[in-house]
């Protein structure tokens, strides 16, 4: 089966999209892009290719007749059990890491309290892994980094104190490490890590029984599929770092604009906020762009800035919205500056003024920078589609809503889901184009 | 708002030139050379601008002219501007500020040194005339407390209604006989001869004919030259001490001479390095470039296979291709209707139609604006002639944004990534034209 690869390399995450001959999505992955975009591509894309799996054999299951519920329920425990897989494979090798570190390094002295210390700490995160890929556990991430980091650091915390070492030693060991382990290229092998992961949940589901034999055999046909690779397409603010030759570069506004209106065909306006620019995008009918506007160099109200708030406040960015959302009297904030986000939130919480009334007037500016940006741009004359990472902040779509009713009356608004993955769609579908164009000049020849 | 080609000092390691470009390098550090041994030799010196210059004029009353925003564009090019600048701001003067003034007072506050390493000397007198850009008036109000020298303001009538009128000649032509004149006598010594005007009108026209076949040769595809980057080199010394003079008349021969030869050898343009390859996208410029970063500006561009096929900002220091010479028959006259007719001194009605005519006399593939931060006298309303202009060609625009010379409003991935798209664009619209025939 032919596959096209579209990847938008973003300055905080890199999302890959996997799409078929029929531009129908077969996966998505996305990973934080490091300061390694060539890792952040590889690991985004084999993310897409195992997500592909799974829509494969969803559809394969499906094409059997396997009754919806139970279908999902499968797969939902298939998929725990490839990523419980896949993080145990990344521990040990966090854990061989971090016991490289002491190689005539500065923590030689006291090497054998801290190698005590970190034996102990694995084997405290190693036992809190099953659960934490359980049937109905939350993570607040799905990036290695976030979620052994957060283990990591309670127990480095706890162990450091009986054993009395400095927790800071335990800390930078991990800082150290983790770069490392990021940074190096997925181990691969994914047809036997879903063989582990299959075997496991027909050895520990006394309900599959009888129908584990035909269930092998349609994710052994599925694997058997061979994920052929007809084109790439890269994008986004890294795309010029990467590898690619210029035929497989699309501007992120050409990306944007296309994902966009493969997503709602009728969409005439984009805004895209993402960490470091906010785009307002024309398209016609075809998905083509017919105008453009963008932040200048100073990337004030951006993503980034709602990351700079959040830190300035010691909260985690994905609180900023529900933050908001408690406030009815959002504070007037007139500079969207990031070089002057904590001073302006310090200002006005020495006036007194509530935190969540202040992050709502925050979002508030934020959007109106936006709006501004889509007037330039040329209004909003049809469907209006909004995209990126800051399409997830409740708040920040609250304020949209209402600038867009203000401004432009009843105009369908459409967030997707996957309204992330939107630039990385657009390069999907420019890939398997520029294969198709390359195809029928093959066959003309 | 003007125009320089770089001087003698701009490192030029690594970059191929054209024969005219060397011989205008040498005409400009002729020219800073003269400049700095003025205490020497005696020459008194005129600060002028580009805009609107009476070179003819200045001329005749044996004053060198020092051309302060071409100074900007030197320290932009030799990437000292950003020194400047913050000096100046050190002094008072706000962020907003036109980032030539600041350079200007900068360059002073740090020595006041020429691009051959001299110092520049004191204006003996500042000449204004021409108006359309205020901050001009208010940049020798500056100067004039600085240098106590005799300063000279010629109000030039905007074009509000998209024409001159003879009362705004004659109004323009009194100012000259009984203000401009008698007070250039006064500061040089020198008689006015009406006939030494005229000789060097004469000359004007001839060097004007033939930057204007220069420029029109971009209508050939491919274009053998660039109107905007490389166009900048062409009107250096029309636009600036040379017009009216066989300096200009001799290099602007021999510039079209070498673009005629490109052209009969179907060339494109040079670029700093080398020919460029293939023409891939025809484009019309409007604004002023970035010089902080001219070279990887212009880079942007090649690299793309993007030539600009005319600009506007060549036309700052005269408007010469609708048919507009010094006509020595009309001495006084004629200086008038030159300073009226500078591209900023036109109505936005006038701008877009020059725009549009462009775009179509030139077969572009869409319009470009480069919109400077600190430049409201040239970016007011380019969002709104954009979009004009778009509508009557029906060719997609794109805009972007830098300054003149301050470095830090250059941010290239941002300027990139807006130029790439802006390619791609007009590319997917000729590619759904193409399945649409």
């Amino acid at each position: 089966m032919r596959t096209y690869v579209g990847i938008d390399l973003g300055s905080t995450t890199t999302k890959a999209v996997l799409i078929d001959d029929d531009s129908r999505v077969l996966g998505r992955g996305i990973t934080n892009s490091r300061s390694n975009y060539a890792t952040a591509a590889r690991v985004a894309s084999e993310e897409a290719r195992i997500d592909g799996r799974f829509t494969l054999f969803h559809r394969a299951l499906q094409r059997d007749g396997d009754p919806g519920d139970r279908l999902e329920l499968f797969l939902a425990a298939l998929e725990r059990a490839f990523r419980l897989e896949q993080f145990q494979e990344q521990l040990a090798d966090l854990e061989r890491t971090c016991n490289g570190q002491f190689r005539g390094g500065r923590f030689a002295e006291l090497e054998a309290g801290v190698r005590r210390a970190l034996d102990e700490v694995f084997k405290r995160v190693r036992s809190e892994v099953a659960a934490m890929f359980a049937p109905g556990a939350r993570r607040k991430s799905d990036f290695f980094r976030d979620i052994a980091g957060a283990h990591y650091y309670t127990h480095a915390e706890a162990v450091g104190r009986e054993l009395s070492l400095p927790y800071e030693i335990l800390l930078n060991i991990y800082d150290k490490s983790i770069l490392e382990v990021e940074n190096r290229p997925p181990a691969g092998d994914l047809s036997g890590k879903f063989r582990r992961a299959l075997q496991k949940i027909l050895a520990e589901d006394g309900h599959i029984g009888q129908q584990a034999a035909h269930l092998q055999h349609v994710i052994e046909d599925t694997l058997d599929v061979d994920l052929e690779d007809g084109y790439l397409v890269g994008t986004g603010y890294g795309r010029v770092t990467l590898p690619f030759s210029k035929e497989h570069i699309r501007s992120e506004i050409l990306c944007h604009g296309l994902g966009a209106h493969m997503m709602y065909p009728n969409t005439r306006t984009v805004l895209d906020i993402g960490g470091q620019d906010t785009k307002g995008i024309q398209v016609d009918g075809d998905g083509i762009v017919t105008s453009f506007q963008m932040n200048d160099r100073c990337a004030a109200g951006c993503g980034r800035y709602l990351g700079y708030i959040a830190d300035e406040m010691s909260i985690g960015l994905h609180e900023l919205g529900p933050m908001a959302m408690k406030s009815d009297c959002p504070s007037r904030i007139n500079s969207t500056c990031t070089v002057f986000a904590g001073a302006e939130l310090r200002d006005r919480l020495s006036l007194g003024e509530k935190r969540e009334d202040i992050v709502a007037g925050l979002h508030r500016a934020i959007i109106l920078r936006a709006i501004s940006i889509i007037s330039r741009s040329g209004g909003v004359t049809n469907e209006f589609t909004f995209t990126g990472g800051v399409a997830k902040n409740e708040a920040a779509v609250r304020e949209l809503r209402q600038l867009i009713k203000a401004n432009y009356g009843d105009v369908v608004i459409n967030i997707n889901p996957d309204s992330i993955y939107t630039g990385a769609l657009g390069a999907a579908e420019f890939a398997r184009r520029a294969y198709e164009g390359g195809a029928r000049q093959e066959a003309q020849a | 708002m003007t125009t320089a080609a770089p001087a003698a000092r701009t490192p030029t390691r690594d970059v191929e030139k054209d024969a005219s470009m060397q011989k205008q390098k040498a005409m400009m550090a002729a020219h800073y050379d003269r400049l700095t041994s003025a205490p020497e030799t005696g020459a008194k010196v005129c600060s002028t601008f580009v805009p609107g210059n009476l070179n003819e004029l200045i001329g005749c009353f044996d004053l060198l002219n020092n051309l302060p925003e071409v100074n900007a564009i030197q320290s932009g090019l030799r990437r000292v501007s950003g020194q400047y600048v913050m000096e100046a701001e050190k002094i008072g003067h706000s962020e907003d500020v036109c980032t030539y003034v600041k350079s200007d007072i900068g360059m002073m506050a740090k020595g006041n040194i020429a691009p051959n390493g001299q110092k520049f000397p004191n204006p003996d007198v500042l000449l204004l005339s021409y108006t359309g850009c205020f901050t001009f008036m208010k940049w020798f109000e500056l100067l004039r407390e600085q240098f106590k020298c005799e300063t000279i303001m010629l109000h030039t009538p905007y074009m509000g209604d998209g024409r001159f009128t003879p009362n705004m000649i004659e109004y323009m032509v009194k100012q000259l006989r009984d203000e401009v004149i008698p007070k250039l006598e006064r500061v040089s010594g020198v008689k006015f001869d009406i006939d030494r005007l005229r000789e060097r009108l004469k000359k004007s026209a001839q060097a004007e004919d033939d930057l204007v076949h220069v420029l029109q040769t971009a209508r050939n595809t491919p274009s053998p030259i660039d109107a905007y980057f490389g166009g900048i080199y062409y009107i250096g010394p029309i636009f600036g001490a040379f017009r009216g003079t066989d300096d200009a008349i001799d290099y602007y021969r021999f510039l079209r001479n070498e673009i005629d030869e490109r052209l009969a050898q179907g060339r494109g343009p040079v670029t700093p390095e080398g020919d460029m390859g293939r023409e891939r996208y025809r484009l019309v410029v409007e604004g002023p470039p970035n010089y902080t970063h001219f070279r990887q500006f212009w880079k942007m561009f090649y690299d793309e296979g993007a030539v600009v096929v005319a600009s506007s900002y060549t036309k700052v220091g005269g408007v010469y291709d609708f048919g507009f010479r010094h006509d020595a028959s009309r001495p006084l006259e004629t200086l008038a209707e030159y300073c009226l007719g500078v591209y900023t001194n036109r109505s936005l009605p006038m701008r877009i139609d020059m725009l549009t005519n462009y775009v179509e006399d030139y077969r572009a593939d869409g319009l470009l604006i480069n919109s400077i931060k600190s430049c409201n006298s040239f970016s007011a309303g380019q969002l709104l002639m954009m979009r004009e202009v778009e509508k009557r060609t029906g060719k997609p625009a794109a805009f972007i944004e830098s300054d003149l010379v301050d470095p830090r409003y250059f941010s290239a991935a941002n300027i990139k990534n807006r130029l790439e798209s802006y390619f791609q664009m007009v590319e997917q619209r000729r590619a759904s034209a193409r399945t649409a025939a």
